[in-house]
């Protein structure tokens, strides 16, 4: 009780136990979780819908109908080709998710067991990892990106391997990070003083401790890749045309600024969502699985 | 103190050599023959061996490597596959454009955000603050091509305040160079320093928590006084950090906006070779382009010894 | 600025503090009086949570802003509650100081030991930076620093937590201050270094001539470095008077509970170290009577009623319990 103006004689405990039916009824009320939930689950729907109807057949191009305002028939308008918007950005769903999980699935995996691995070795592996990973901080998604593009040309594989590896630091950061502090904690000293193996330390008791820090890094890892994705197909090094992304409609749109600027506004508002909603997503998971980890807002 | 510094240049050092060689090794050793792109699928075998003695592309890796590196020390980059002309001169053409605007995105970023960080802390949630959030929580969801998209649309197309795009160059007179990379700077800067705003204030509010801030207010200390006295020199450590981390988004970010504005800087050249398989400006470009992420890095790791006492003597 | 020596320096009358946490406003100081002369030391002791911390937050008008502070804080006479914060910024550091718990984390660890204790020097008396830095190292050296000249511009973390307790002291005597409040000043520390940092402190209040108010849990603490004690409960101040008398003969069960729960050396192997059943009540939830009603051996009915009035058992030594022939009777 260093004069602090709280009431309350209660200490913190360790870890407490959260049954999981009491997650659910508090995740519910929670604003941010709630809305960036909504958010995902949106734009998850609409990839999925995408798989079988679309307003109109994303891949024709009918000249006639170029630059149409909205109306009953075509929701959002056309673009340039005379393709339906609403079902260009439907389909763009399917790249932008497609890329996102990909990339932080390559990230998780990879920077995870790196991280782990690091944090259980101590010695010079842990640092060797360590200055490996900090190596890689040079290369931002769109470095990587043009180098790739340039050695094996342009395409969704390209960027989910660059962003994917631009991924792996960050997570071997994290991982390492929260599992030493772990390491350091007092029940793990008692298991390693009873003869526990580091692997088995590391699958019974680093592991699930580190588990809410993780799945809030994925989501804002997410966002992330989400903004590298539509970066680079704006810059034509992702997804290839006849394949519709997000970035890449308003690259299309940009040259047509001066005739139809409603173009410009649509995929980018699909973006913003998609990532604002991970960002909220994220905000609220911190909050709801280690009431610890969130700071001041 | 000099050793610390001694520590970090190794480590500098051994970082840009490990970078040199990856770069290297994806460009030049991936691709495959460089000469045969260059001349495309129809061309002669007999050609295809001239161009590729012409070049230099025949000899071994490890020498090319070498020969790159040697380079690199005297400012020799080699000439461009496609025009021939000296790959440093066309780089320096474009840096003109490229290093201006990077500075003056990361001038703008840092004023707003910390400006923004510092107000919404210091009024932690009145409505200043809450306002102020609100903004930045949207801005960090905007792709900074997309916001620089809507600001051609409000300023060049609805306003017609400033074009929607081109650089006249410097012969034209400073005032209108930067008039011209004024839209490019603000739009990259704006989605920059929401982030930096929201990190700054964090760093900030955990300060303010802090026990020696107690103290300060103890021995008589206005809020104002303690927050820039006590609060703000603490708070910069974190915050510089992210700034540090940024650099290698900002420059990221000026690639992209050079291409919304279509400004002749190095971005550009960088597409333009890897359309004309130009490989060695594109190997040039992106080790330069690491090179700065780097040094950047470098520079704040020491800066952090200026000012946080502590690092001194324990992280030697 | 004129008293005699029988003015209180201090005057607090029926000080309650509201506090506004999550679970709506808590009470927490409710009805703490006492004063001070020139020279006195008092103890306020009691368990975490009774609020004595609170107490002294609002003695150094430190509280948050959504504190609410009524009753009468008198300075030399000057009324302290209610003063604009600019106001009260005058005064700290400079008539009325406060040193904490946590000496490891009560310095700024980017600036000089040297710079923070001239910090109130520069801020209330105006002097140079030279001057201050002078004043500093005299400082630091009084309170035992050793080679306080070289030391002085070196940073917190090069010293231990008594050597940096010791530079709080420094920093809070600086500007030669009527009123001291050491927070737990020995908590953190060592127990060898405890009595080293007690002493200390003794010798400066003695030699100025300041008023002290001393917190502590520790009930061993209290009795030897204190004239007069204040015990807090709930908020409350459920026993007070003379050092001596108090601990000679204890009138509420509270306080009687505190001196059997010690351990004590010399005890036979096997004895149960005594406990007061049940827990400290939260600040948010206190009752409209005793709010020590629910652990109490003795307690009845009235008890509960309202908050019991400070009876006095002897002269100067009040026990606010509506059972004290009772209580006190256990004692004889």
């Amino acid at each position: 009780m260093s004069g602090s103006t709280t009431a309350t004689a209660n200490m913190p405990t360790a870890t407490p136990h959260r049954p999981a039916t009491g997650f659910w009824r508090r995740a519910l009320r929670h604003r941010s979780f709630v809305l960036g939930g909504a958010l995902v689950l949106l734009v998850f729907a609409a990839a999925l819908v995408s798989l079988v109807w679309t307003p109109w057949p994303p891949y024709d191009i009918d000249i006639a109908a170029k630059l149409k305002p909205p109306s009953a028939a075509h929701w959002l308008g056309t673009d340039a080709l005379g393709r339906d918007v609403v079902s260009l950005l439907l389909v763009g769903a399917r790249s932008t998710i497609l890329v996102g999980v990909i990339a932080v699935g390559i990230g998780l995996t990879f920077g995870v067991c790196l991280g782990l691995t690091a944090a259980a070795l101590r010695g010079w592996v842990g640092e060797l990892i360590m200055r490996m990973s900090d190596f890689t901080f040079a290369f931002p998604a769109v470095l990587s990106a043009i180098m790739l593009a340039a050695a094996i040309g342009p395409g969704m594989v390209t960027s989910i391997i660059a962003i994917g590896i631009f991924q792996i630091p960050i997570f071997v950061r994290v991982t390492r990070g929260s599992a030493n502090a772990v390491w350091a904690r007092e029940f793990v000293l008692a298991a390693r003083a009873s003869g526990k193996g580091r692997f088995r330390i590391t699958i019974e008791h680093v592991m699930p401790n580190i588990l809410s820090l993780l799945i809030v890094q994925a989501t804002i890892q997410f966002a992330l890749a989400i903004l590298a994705e539509a970066a680079l197909s704006y810059l034509g090094l992702g997804t290839q045309p006849p394949q519709p992304s997000w970035g890449r409609m308003l690259n299309d749109a940009q040259t047509l600024l001066f005739q139809e600027p409603s173009l410009a506004v649509y995929p980018g508002v699909a973006i913003a969502i998609a990532v604002e909603g991970l960002n909220l997503l994220g905000d609220g998971l911190r909050d709801l699985l280690d009431p610890r980890l969130a700071r001041e807002r | 103190m000099s050793i610390f510094i001694l520590r970090r240049i190794v480590a500098l050092a051994a970082t840009l050599i490990g970078a040199s060689l990856i770069i290297f090794l994806v460009l030049d050793a991936l691709p495959g023959n460089a000469a045969q792109m260059l001349m495309g699928a129809d061309a002669s075998p007999d050609a295809v061996r001239a161009l590729t003695i012409k070049l230099g592309l025949d000899l071994p890796l490890p020498y090319r490597y070498l020969q790159w590196i040697q380079g690199m020390a005297v400012g020799d980059l080699g000439n461009s596959y496609v025009y021939g002309t000296s790959v440093a001169g066309l780089i320096a053409d474009r840096l003109v454009l490229t290093v201006p605007l990077a500075a003056m995105s990361m001038l703008i970023t840092v004023v707003l955000a910390l400006a923004a960080g510092i107000y919404t802390a210091a009024n932690h949630n009145k409505i200043g603050d809450v306002g102020v959030m609100s903004l930045t929580q949207i801005g960090i969801a905007l792709p900074n091509f997309w916001f620089a998209i809507l600001l051609i649309l409000l300023f060049a197309v609805k306003l017609q305040w400033l074009s929607a795009g081109g650089f006249a160059g410097w012969d034209a007179g400073v005032w209108e160079g930067i008039r011209s990379l004024l839209l490019p700077a603000i739009s990259l800067a704006l989605v920059q320093a929401a982030i930096l705003a929201r990190v700054t204030r964090s760093a900030v509010l955990e300060v303010l928590r802090e026990d020696f801030v107690r103290t300060a207010r103890a021995k008589g200390l206005s809020k104002r006084e303690a927050l820039w006295g006590h609060v703000l020199r603490n708070a910069m450590i974190p915050v510089m950090t992210v700034m540090g981390l940024q650099f290698a988004n900002l420059l990221a970010g000026t690639i992209v906006i050079e291409n919304v504005f279509y400004l002749p800087g190095l971005g550009r050249l960088i597409f333009q070779s890897i359309a004309n398989r130009d490989l060695i400006v594109v190997r040039n470009c992106v080790m330069l382009l690491a090179a700065m992420v780097v040094t950047v890095n470098f520079v704040v790791d020491v800066l952090y010894a200026f000012i946080d006492p502590r690092i001194k003597v324990h992280n030697l | 600025m004129s008293e005699s020596a029988n003015t209180p320096l201090i005057e607090v009358e029926d000080l309650g503090v509201t506090l506004n946490t999550s679970r709506g406003a808590a009470q927490a100081v409710r009805k703490v009086s006492f004063s001070l002369k020139r020279g006195e030391t008092l103890g306020l002791v009691g368990e975490s949570g009774c609020g004595k911390s609170v107490t002294a937050l609002a003695l150094m008008g430190l509280l948050a802003d959504s504190a609410v502070v009524s009753g009468s804080v008198r300075l030399d006479g000057s009324e302290l509650v209610g003063l604009r914060d600019t106001d009260y910024g005058k005064l700290r550091g400079n008539r009325i100081s406060m040193i904490f718990q946590e000496p490891m984390t009560a310095l700024n660890p980017i600036h000089t030991i040297g710079r923070q204790v001239a910090e109130p020097l520069r801020r209330h008396k105006g002097l140079s930076a030279a001057q201050a830095r002078k004043e500093a190292v005299f400082l630091l050296d009084r309170v035992g620093l050793p080679d306080a000249a070289k030391r002085v511009d070196a940073y917190p973390h090069q010293f231990s937590g008594g050597q940096r307790q010791r530079v709080t002291i420094a920093m809070a005597l600086a500007c030669q201050p009527d009123v001291l409040i050491a927070d737990e000043p020995t908590t953190a520390l060592d127990v060898t270094i405890q009595r080293q940092i007690l002493d200390l402190i003794a010798d400066l209040v003695a030699e100025r001539g300041m008023a002290m108010i001393l917190i502590s849990h520790d009930l061993g603490v209290i009795a030897e470095n204190v004239q007069k004690m204040l015990v807090m409960y709930g908020g409350t101040v459920i026993e007070s008077g003379p050092t001596a008398d108090v601990f000679a003969r204890m009138g509420h069960p509270y306080t009687q509970g505190l001196f059997r729960a010690r351990p004590r050396l010399g005890a036979k192997k096997g004895t149960r170290l005594q406990t007061i059943a049940g827990t400290v009540p939260e600040l948010a939830d206190l009752p409209a009577g005793c709010a020590f009603a629910d652990r109490c051996a003795i307690v009845e009915s009235r008890c509960r009623a309202a908050l019991p009035a400070a009876v006095e058992v002897r002269a100067g030594h009040q026990v606010r319990c509506l059972r004290t022939d009772v209580s006190m009777a256990e004692c004889a």
